[in-house]
């Protein structure tokens, strides 16, 4: 652990919310992007059973 | 097609753009980057937070809290950054009807919001100590708070209009009007000299710059940040074109049944 000293707590703080916000956005990215490909695949499988 | 216009096209410079413009094109030119893009962001990203945390020694006038520039600077200049990226990809839109750039210009703008956030949450606290408040009503952190409601209007009316084409066309007319708020963000300083704000840390002219210690890992934090950018961009964009053909397809199916 480092010794930030009297500012220790702006800069945990600091550092926390903006790589916590920076890992929650790759999260819902990710999801999202799962998510997109499914349902693309799952389209694509059912026109592929309608026209045989 | 006329030859004259063949040969005009042929010539166009900016043709290696607009074959992103061609969805599928676009899904493979992107899967191609893709992991290129992913390994450079690590590459960068990484050293330049774990030099910038753990490697920089305390300032004369501010202590440890320096090393709040390495996750405040590249966060607030990307938020500015990123509605630039958007008002191209909107006029191209505009101009063109490329439908990947305004889905592109969608997509950036969550990973746009998500930095206006963080800038605002990290200038905050470090002008706490510094300033003796956390918010004070001063040309940048106002236009930057104004820029992040133009970031939640601009999400707002994509998810509010139902035909896609139209959502395009508004959200781009709108992210022209928050262009200026951006500007503002980027340039208050310059405009107005009461602000808290100090200017730019980092400057081609060598007399503002922080100093080198500081501003070498500064560089490379701000290089991956960009980087991390582009990364989510490609992936939200490709989910963006997933998403707009499963709606095709969707819609065609549902004709079918009628």
């Amino acid at each position: 652990m480092l010794d930030l000293g009297k500012y220790a707590v702006a800069v945990y703080a600091s550092w926390a919310i903006a790589l916590g916000l920076v890992v929650l956005l790759v999260l819902i990215t990710l999801r999202q992007s799962a998510k997109a490909k499914l349902d693309l695949d799952a389209a694509e499988a059912r026109k592929a059973a309608r026209h045989g | 097609m006329t030859e004259t216009h063949r040969t005009k096209q042929a010539e166009d410079r900016w043709n290696w753009l607009w074959e992103w413009a061609n969805p599928v094109k676009f899904m493979s030119l992107s899967g191609k980057i893709l992991p290129w893009v992913m390994g450079l962001c690590a590459l960068t990203l990484l050293p330049g937070l774990i030099w910038g945390f753990f490697f920089t020694p305390e300032a004369v006038n501010f202590g440890s809290s320096v090393k709040i520039i390495y996750v405040h600077v590249p966060t607030a200049m990307l938020a500015i950054n990123i509605w630039v990226m958007m008002l191209v990809a909107s006029l191209i839109w505009l101009v063109r009807r490329h439908h990947v750039s305004a889905l592109a210009a969608k997509a950036a703008a969550l990973i746009g919001l998500t930095m206006t956030v963080a800038a605002l949450f990290t200038g905050a606290i470090w002008g706490e100590p510094m300033w003796g408040t956390y918010w004070a009503w001063d040309p940048r952190l106002t236009s930057f708070l104004i820029l992040f409601l133009f970031y939640l209007g601009y999400m707002a009316l994509w998810g509010a209009i139902d035909d896609p084409d139209t959502a395009a066309d508004l959200t781009s007319v709108l992210c022209l009007v928050g262009s200026v708020f951006a500007l503002l963000s980027r340039y208050a300083v310059n405009f107005w000299n009461q602000g808290l704000h100090q200017g730019a840390s980092l400057s081609l002219d060598k007399q503002e710059n922080v100093s080198d210690v500081y501003w070498q890992p500064l560089v490379l934090a701000i290089v991956g940040f960009s980087l991390l950018f582009v990364t989510l961009l490609l992936l939200r964009t490709r989910t963006e074109v997933r998403r707009r053909r499963t709606h095709a397809l969707e819609t065609r199916e549902r004709m079918a049944d009628a």
